[in-house]
């Protein structure tokens, strides 16, 4: 078992547009300051945003997580639902059910868990209706 | 080119980071949809857009943009400009649109940022 270097929890609430991105900026700030790379640290916070901003837009609120080992960054997301009905329409790209808001500031295209899965080294994604969504997202240091 | 270059090619005003202005800039975005931004971008650009809202400066923020540019004369908020100072982002606004203001800047010598596209594009 890895050492923890930093672990962060950040509640975010379902369609608090206005504060939605705040944890990902605090999460690049904080990685900056460890020294983490620029490369790693854009694929981090591009994923990062974008699993905030699924927190606001779809889901009933939830936590996003950052634990920082030696090897790896691992964000976790875990919401209060509603589930997922359909993951494999889910992760495709230019799926979406978002809402006009969303939709008016600029996101919704469907382009958000395709995105994560890109930018992320590890990806996992397990939904159960009416329970809710866990994203586990790991970026590797080395 | 310069951010002061492409001042001048837009007749643009600087909202922010007049500090800032001999930055190399040498491609550019422009897009009113972040979902696609966030997607495609991959390097420190430029992204001329005509949203206004505070998500277009966090997009800005987790991808180390250079310079935002609002077009048809937009002006964000001061809430937002300062976010754009703490940022270290410099903004300008043209009165030119999206349109003519790519064109210029292209003309010009800027090229679009290079971009990976998702799978289920690929074939087009």
């Amino acid at each position: 078992m890895s050492s923890t270097l930093l672990h962060e929890d950040y509640p975010v609430e379902a369609e608090d547009y206005t504060r939605a991105g705040e944890a990902s900026a605090d999460i690049k700030r904080k990685l900056k300051q460890l020294g983490v790379s620029a490369g790693v640290l854009r694929r981090v916070s591009v994923a990062s945003y974008e699993v905030e901003l699924n927190l606001v837009i779809h889901s009933r609120g939830g936590v996003l997580s950052l634990e920082v080992t030696p090897e790896r960054v691992l964000l976790v997301s875990a919401d209060r639902g509603p589930g997922i009905p359909d993951l494999e329409l889910a992760m495709r790209e230019g799926w979406s059910t978002a809402n006009e808001t969303a939709r008016s500031l600029g996101f919704g295209a469907g382009m958000g868990l395709p995105n994560m899965k890109r930018n992320a080294d590890e990806f996992d994604i397990e939904s159960q209706l009416g329970t809710g969504t866990t994203i586990r997202m790991g970026f590797l240091l080395s | 080119m310069t951010i002061a270059d492409m001042i001048r090619v837009l007749r643009a005003k600087v909202l922010c980071g007049e500090d800032r202005l001999e930055t190399m800039v040498y491609t550019a975005c422009c897009s009113d949809l972040m979902s696609d931004v966030l997607a495609f971008v991959n390097e420190k650009t430029v992204l001329i857009t005509g949203l206004t809202n505070p998500h277009v400066l966090r997009t800005a923020d987790m991808l180390d943009l250079k310079c935002l540019v609002y077009a048809r004369g937009k002006i964000p908020g001061e809430e937002i400009l300062d976010q754009a100072r703490e940022q270290g982002l410099v903004v300008i606004t043209t009165r030119e649109t999206a349109f003519t203001a790519c064109g210029l800047l292209y003309e010009a010598g800027l090229r679009g940022v290079p971009i990976e596209w998702p799978e289920s594009e690929a074939r087009l």
